[in-house]
């Protein structure tokens, strides 16, 4: 064949398959936005659901993804940071370093429902949390160290050096310099890692099913349970009770996770400059 | 004129560093690698938890008729995990089959083909696919890909082949955005060189290009494969879960994921055991591919 | 037949504040610099030239232990600082360089205001009343020529200044934390030439306060504004760089005692 047109079909080939992508995103989204608007209301997302087709709202749904998902950013972040700062300020390369980058990554791919049973046998079952907000945010935490700590490390090491030998230079320690300089410096691109593992939290299903349990509830303290939107989606979608909530829940889930996703691009995007 | 008023009193001494400043200091630095330890620490818990609670399924149950019994029937006292595995391989070869060349080519229209604007759109899509949760990927596949499947292949249409599909859009973010950034790793001097002796882009792309991305396509593929083998909701939600060696690809089936899920609110005693030992499976599995994706990228970085 | 002249400590008149003895540096196992000697005389300004990528740089930062930063590095030899070894065991690096401040090729200042970036170095060592920070963010800018250009914009970004303004904030904030000797690593390179004249009017009058030593690989810079010279080499690829020669900058420009001194000052290569 000659090469010319071979190249022209495989280019044309190549903008398919782009074309097929963007596609399918596009038919995802629009598929729950058309069949899901009509459902939401303030009505929907502010009343609870009733009876056994579960009519009406789903705010305390609503309420447990936000608990649950808020909950698991705060105890995770704190240590994702400090880890990220070993790994990016103080460690040497080595044995050690390399045994906890393996954990992380291996912890990154756990299938979340090996993660789920995990929270079970640890969390609700032998620290006696029971169904609990807490279990599933400390289970959650698990699955969010390692990507945290993986775009803080890429955070603080994008900073410059010399910004940081300016601070060596006057005489500041270690930690100085990266409390004062480099983490404030890296704190734009720090937060956009956050926002997105929060992202990734609120779509979790197979992890809080087996932590939180799945009676609807709205929960108060960190030892309630309640139900997920993730994990109500999927109970109206396989007992077909309420295909139309289901969309309704499909829809707000959508738009969290795209608010999630588009914040942390705004972000990123506003503070380049830096 | 030297003029010493005015200017700061040397000191006399040369300052030694303090025991508390060296105390100080050395907490903190233990601080941040105990932070970093809590990833080890979290892959013993669950080799510990998981472990001690699935482990049993293989000593009291046998290995011999856990990991190869033909028959998944709780009910009759039947462990056997074959037709699981046999489900979840089959499900992520389909997916692997399908996802991976759209993947790749969308790397290599990202990578070589797209004008900066136009991959300002198609890199967000891409990322956002990979955003999207797989209970709503699940529910796609149930409302609006099962019934045409079902139409026109005249069964349930719950089966192998709506996962392959579903599965297939899952895995292609994680391949693309990998493959993208190893195609773009491999510097321009060798394309230019391409180009110089008179090549087309494609003859570019996959004589030269490719190969020379091999082992980071090869690495997002791996990572997709693991991916595939981990995913529970959105199979779950097509697959029609029942624990059978399916007789044709769009026969209902089940795999270890989706199996712990269906069993898990009522199993009890052995049967739950043998969940957990499905676990174990799923850990061990998931934790050597990321440690085949270790082991390559060592030897690539020796080469 | 050129001969390395063995008297540079003889050279300056008055007190030493830096004397470096048999230093020998090492980037893991490259030998970047070997057996240097010399020293550097308090309230003057001294100036290392050389090559490009000849080591004077690297010779800077061992005086306020900066490549202590970079892994693997290795020092030989003595660098005291009056009279007494930086390098000797438990020396804290930290304090070190409180007394030996540095300012850098590229001017950076840190993303805060200038108020904050001036007063960063005294409150890190403690300073936390607002009237005593005002005094000192005042005096040290005064000092360093740019007070009355930012005296009304304190809040605004350091940032936002010019690279001239920016590189003399930077001198500012070093000068905040009173420092006894100011290294500066070719401060000019990368700034405009009308700032330039501001800096190095700047150094001739820092020097009767503080002791300076520049980098530059500007040969009339240096000329202008030091008084003593030393010129480093590197003459053949992969072997460590030497001081070659040290004298009052007088001396070494119009009777340079070392033919390759003179090679590179007449431009014949470098």
């Amino acid at each position: 064949m000659d090469k010319r047109v071979a190249n022209t079909i495989a280019l044309a080939v190549l903008w398919v398959a782009a074309g097929i992508t963007v596609f399918v995103l596009f038919a995802i989204i629009g598929y729950v936005f058309v069949n899901g608007i009509g459902v939401i209301s303030p009505r929907f997302i502010f009343t609870w659901p009733h009876g056994v087709a579960a009519v009406g709202g789903i705010w305390p749904t609503i309420v447990s993804s936000v608990y649950v998902t808020t909950l698991a950013m705060l105890i995770v972040t704190p240590i994702a940071i400090l880890a990220a700062v070993y790994l990016a300020e103080y460690a040497v390369q080595g044995r050690l370093v390399s045994t906890i980058r393996f954990a992380a990554d291996s912890l990154a791919s756990v299938p979340s429902i090996v993660m789920g049973l995990f929270g079970l046998a640890l969390f609700v079952e032998a620290a006696g949390f029971g169904f609990s907000m807490l279990s599933a945010a400390l289970a959650l935490s698990f699955l969010m160290l390692p990507i945290v700590m993986r775009t803080t490390e890429e955070a603080i090491r994008a900073v410059p050096r010399f910004i940081r030998w300016g601070s060596y230079g006057l005489g500041a320690t270690k930690w100085q310099t990266v409390s004062k300089i480099v983490l404030p410096a890296a704190t734009p691109r720090i937060v956009t890692g956050i926002v997105l593992a929060a992202g990734r939290a609120v779509g979790e299903t197979a992890v809080v099913i087996y932590t939180m349990g799945q009676a609807i509830n709205l929960p108060r303290t960190p030892l309630d349970s309640g139900r997920p939107m993730t994990v109500h989606l999927y109970l109206l979608a396989m007992e077909g009770i309420n295909l139309r909530a289901a969309y309704g829940t499909a829809l707000l889930l959508m738009v969290m996770i795209l608010f999630f996703n588009l914040g942390a691009r705004w972000i990123s995007r506003r503070y380049r400059k830096v | 004129m030297a003029e010493h008023t005015g200017a700061p009193e040397p000191a006399d001494e040369l300052r030694l560093v303090t025991r508390a400043t060296y105390l100080r200091e050395l907490t903190l630095k233990n601080l941040f690698l105990l932070c970093a330890f809590v990833a080890v620490l979290g892959v013993l818990l669950i080799f510990v938890f998981v472990g001690v609670r699935g482990w049993p399924a293989f000593t009291e149950i046998g290995v011999r008729e856990f990991l190869f019994g033909r028959v998944w029937s709780p009910s009759t006292e039947q462990f056997g995990i074959l037709p699981l595995i046999w489900g979840t391989i089959l499900v992520m070869a389909g997916a692997l089959a399908l996802g991976t060349p759209l993947a790749v080519a969308t790397a290599v229209f990202l990578s070589e083909i797209a004008t900066p604007r136009v991959r300002s759109i198609v890199r967000p899509a891409v990322e956002l696919l990979a955003g999207i949760p797989s209970v709503i990927y699940g529910f796609f596949g149930l409302v609006m890909l099962r019934p045409i499947i079902a139409e026109w292949s005249g069964g349930l249409g719950f089966g192998a082949f709506t996962a392959w599909i579903i599965l297939a859009i899952m895995i292609v973010p994680t391949i693309a955005t990998l493959s993208q950034d190893a195609l773009e790793s491999v510097p321009d001097g060798i394309r230019e060189a391409s180009y110089a002796m008179g090549a087309t882009t494609w003859q570019t792309i996959y004589k030269v290009l490719l190969p020379a991305a091999k082992i980071g396509i090869f690495d997002a593929v791996i990572l997709g494969m693991g991916r595939a083998i981990g995913e529970t909701m959105a199979v779950l939600m097509v697959v029609g879960n029942a624990p059978v060696f399916p007789k044709d690809v769009f026969s209902p089936l089940s795999t270890l994921t989706t199996q712990i899920v269906m069993d898990m609110p009522y199993a009890v005693g052995l049967h739950r055991t043998a969940l957990f030992g499905m676990a174990i499976i799923l850990f061990v599995v998931s934790m050597s591919l990321v440690a085949v994706v270790r082991l390559l990228s060592r030897l690539g970085e020796e080469r | 037949m050129a001969e390395v002249h063995q008297h540079h400590e003889h050279v300056t008149t008055g007190p030493e504040k830096i004397t470096v003895k048999n230093l020998d540096f090492f980037y893991g196992d490259f030998h970047a610099l070997t057996k240097v000697s010399v020293g550097i005389a308090a309230n003057a300004v001294t100036a290392f030239i050389g090559p490009s990528g000849c080591g004077k740089s690297t010779f800077l930062r061992t005086i306020n232990r900066m490549n202590d930063l970079i892994p693997g590095t290795r020092v030989a030899g003595k660098v005291l600082l009056d009279g007494q070894d930086i390098y000797a065991p438990g020396v804290d690096p930290v304090d070190l360089r409180r007394r030996v401040g540095m300012i850098f090729q590229q001017p950076n200042p840190f993303p805060m205001s200038i108020y904050d970036n001036v007063a960063y170095g005294p409150r890190l060592h403690g300073a936390k009343k607002r009237a005593e920070l005002d005094e000192i963010v005042q005096k040290s800018l005064e000092r360093a020529n740019l007070w009355k250009e930012v005296k009304d914009i304190l809040p605004r970004g350091g940032l936002t200044l010019s690279g001239g303004q920016q590189q003399r904030l930077c001198i500012a904030r070093v000068l905040a934390v009173q420092p006894e000797v100011l290294l500066m690593d070719e401060p000019c390179s990368a700034i405009d030439p009308a700032s330039v004249q501001k800096v190095e009017d700047l150094m001739a009058e820092l020097k009767h306060r503080y002791t300076i030593i520049i980098v530059t690989h500007n040969m009339q810079q240096a000329a202008r504004v030091s008084d003593f010279t030393a010129f480093f080499l590197q003459e053949t690829m992969g072997e460590p760089a030497v001081l070659v020669e040290f004298d009052r900058t007088s001396v070494v420009f119009t009777s340079p005692s070392d033919k390759r001194t003179e090679d590179y000052i007449t431009g014949r290569f470098g």
